[in-house]
């Protein structure tokens, strides 16, 4: 029993993970309506820009409040520069876009910063937890913490703002937002901003355990993908639920599929999202979207 | 990741059809006299031409040091030694990416329009895969190239292409040797990479330890797309094995390195491969977490003390600031490199013929042949019937900042006969 416990809590452990990029991804499809392909990539760049100043020798904190600052102004102008020239085109040509800058940036981080890789100093505590033969990393706990404050955050924002209002009016329709005196080009580019902000906390997050690369995240994009479509995405409580349920039902199929093993764990978030897509198409925590015809 | 992969084999298939028209191989050079009719397109009495395809760009990118070793041992023989038996060398390199379709442009480029003698060095199982074929069909010499895959030695249709390194399943036998006279009833548990790579050095550990007393109680392995081995980890410290093989490429090799000095509970004796033993790998996961950790080398590590006043080791450092200015010689690729470059020039320099031919038929009969760099003990041999040029290693442990050797080299070619198929 202690042994099914323990793999759990590995699970949530490695969904917390894939919550937090999960949360970067429904926060840019809540606000400009794509899916950013890219999202991982900035959070991976984000991350070498906090390496980079603890390594110049700046304190951990501050460090990361710098990188917060600068992962969304860098968002912002990425909206500007790169999606501004194709807004309006179909939702397509913005996704080809994204895919075009995953692959620029993750080229870039390597000509910057090499691909060999380097350590993240760990914001937590060494360690773990114990109780009753099952032991839980203080990461783990950490990242689950500051999961749960993001998505919180997240929630108020999308639900009790005028922004998050603004935002939902501009994903849905643009054109009608922009009518009612929306600024439909300042809210797609805080849209970029906060969801390169997020993705910077959750590349933080993981690059103590997963070690810094510039491949840091496409692993873990995937997952998020799979955690996204689980939950909804437009539900930064579904991105979490989803992310853990992901990470839970991996773990275990992992350990206890025979057939599956190590080799066919990467197949169960596609069938997640494959049968979500099929069963549920907004996910366990999305509104359906209705259109009068 | 899906995207590069589709453009990459477009790429390819714009290469073949564009290949496609020409068709048979045209007559290059020939040789008169004694090696009459046998292959000298890229050779002269003056200058020989090689081309290397190694990946300057992309995640593989670090090998790229390789090259630069290589380019300072030929400087240092042309313009102080007259080059390989009178013939200054020019060294072609071309940047694969790591990607094989590429490799095969870049290997018909070469070939084709740069006229080299030979490919000296192809990097990685799988930019050599895809393009043995084609030097084999051009019978174009693709020499010691830089991967451990076995193949290279146990396949027999291809005879213009061989390896240099330890193959991955001689070092799985140096670690066997290893645990049956230090461990003869070791519980071994093993992670290893789904791949060739993986598959070959565990294959060959587990070949190596039947009839022995050690026996594996867990094998987990993990994909390159796995963002974390945390679980497999979890997975194998519950087997209570008391030693643990890592087959792992550098990233995942830290993770587990990290994994297992985080996991208290679980002390084993930790291997690590060859290919995650770099200094590079090690040192983000502390210093302090990695003492006593066992691998196995071949060649002078520039950063081992033991070699201060070694007189190879005072001679590549000493030409290396002279002809590759800028550089770190402590960097282990470029030690590898300058290895390489002298098994070149001693293969060479025993042909009989300087041509294709003699080349190939020279790098099939090596015999015992001391290499600069390599360790006291380590030498190339070849036959006919044996495509391993390099068979012995010796066993190093982690202590304080660095590696240090330790038992004898072992030959893996005495201690276990000859590797085949």
């Amino acid at each position: 029993m202690a042994g099914f416990l323990q793999q759990v809590v590995e699970g949530l452990g490695a969904g917390a993970i894939y919550a937090g990029l999960a949360l970067a991804l429904v926060l840019i499809y809540q606000f400009t309506g794509i899916v950013n392909f890219a999202q991982g990539e900035l959070a991976m760049f984000s991350t070498y820009l906090a390496w980079q100043l603890t390594a110049a020798g700046l304190p951990f904190w501050l460090a990361l409040v710098v990188t917060l600052v600068v992962s969304f102004a860098g968002g912002m102008l990425i909206e500007r520069v790169i999606i501004r020239p194709v807004e309006g085109a179909p939702e397509l040509t913005v996704v080809i876009v994204t895919v075009g800058l995953f692959i620029f940036v993750n080229a870039a981080a390597g000509w910057i910063w090499s691909f060999t890789i380097k350590d993240f100093p760990n914001p937590f505590p060494e360690g773990a937890f114990r109780a009753g033969g099952v032991s839980v990393g203080y990461s783990t706990l950490g990242i689950l913490g500051v999961v749960a404050v993001v998505m919180g955050l997240l929630y108020l924002l999308f639900q009790h703002t005028k922004i998050g209002l603004g935002m939902r009016a501009v994903a849905s329709s643009p054109q009608s937002a922009r009518l009612v005196g929306i600024r439909v080009g300042w809210t797609l580019a805080l849209g970029w901003g906060l969801a390169a902000t997020v993705g910077a906390v959750s590349g933080v997050l993981v690059a103590p355990l997963l070690f810094l690369d510039p491949n840091l995240m496409g692993g873990v994009l995937i997952y998020a993908f799979a955690a996204a479509t689980l939950g909804g995405f437009d539900s930064p409580l579904g991105a979490v639920v989803g992310g853990l349920v992901v990470g839970v039902a991996e773990t275990l199929a992992g350990a206890y599929v025979g057939f599956i093993g190590s080799d066919l764990k990467i197949g169960v978030p596609l069938v997640i999202i494959l049968g979500v897509l099929l069963l549920r198409p907004q996910g366990l925590f999305g509104r359906a979207v209705v259109e009068r015809v | 990741m899906r995207v590069s992969v589709i453009g990459c084999t477009a790429m390819l298939l714009a290469a073949v059809a564009a290949c496609g028209g020409r068709g048979g191989t045209e007559p290059g050079a020939t040789a008169s006299g004694p090696c009459q009719g046998q292959q000298t397109t890229g050779i002269t009495d003056k200058t020989i031409k090689l081309g290397g395809i190694y990946p300057l760009s992309g995640p593989a990118s670090a090998y790229g040091d390789i090259p630069k070793g290589i380019k300072a041992y030929f400087d240092y023989i042309n313009a102080e030694k007259n080059g390989i038996g009178g013939r200054k060398v020019e060294f072609v390199v071309r940047d694969d990416g790591y990607q094989p379709p590429k490799a095969v442009e870049e290997a018909r480029r070469l070939v084709e329009q740069e006229q080299v003698f030979a490919l000296f060095q192809t990097l990685g199982t799988p930019s050599t895969t895809a393009t043995w074929d084609y030097t084999n069909q051009r019978k174009v010499p693709q020499i010691f190239v830089a991967t451990g895959a076995s193949k290279w030695g146990t396949d027999t249709k291809h005879p213009w292409t061989i390896g240099w390194q330890p193959n991955y399943i001689s070092e799985a036998r140096v670690y066997a040797q290893y645990l049956k006279k230090e461990k003869p009833t070791a519980k071994v548990a093993v992670l290893y990479q789904n791949d060739d790579f993986g598959k070959d050095l565990f294959g060959g550990f587990k070949r190596a330890i039947e009839g022995s007393g050690i026996t594996v109680v867990g094998e987990q392995s993990y994909e390159v797309t796995d963002p974390s081995i945390d679980p497999q980890m979890r997975n194998l410290a519950g087997s209570k094995a008391d030693v643990f093989l890592n087959i792992t490429t550098p990233k995942f090799g830290s993770q587990a390195l990290a994994a297992d000095a985080k996991n208290t509970a679980w002390n084993p004796l930790h291997i690590i491969n060859n290919v995650s033993s770099s200094i590079t790998v090690l040192k983000p996961v502390g210093f302090e977490n990695v003492q006593g950790v066992v691998s196995s080398t071949y060649y002078k590590d520039p950063r081992d003390a033991t070699w201060n006043d070694d007189a190879e080791m005072k001679l590549y450092k000493a030409k290396m600031a002279q002809y590759a200015p800028g550089t770190d010689p402590n960097v282990p690729f470029f030690t590898f490199g300058w290895a390489v470059a002298d098994s070149f020039n001693k293969t060479m320099s025993a042909a009989k013929c300087p041509t294709r031919e003699g080349l190939r038929d020279s790098m099939r009969s090596l015999s015992n042949v001391q290499i600069n760099m390599l360790l006291p003990g380590v030498t190339m041999t070849t036959a006919a019937d044996d495509g391993f040029p390099i068979e012995s290693m010796q066993l190093m442990k982690f202590k304080g900042e660095g590696w240090e050797l330790f038992g004898n080299v072992i030959d893996t070619r005495k201690e276990f006969g000859p590797l085949t198929g």
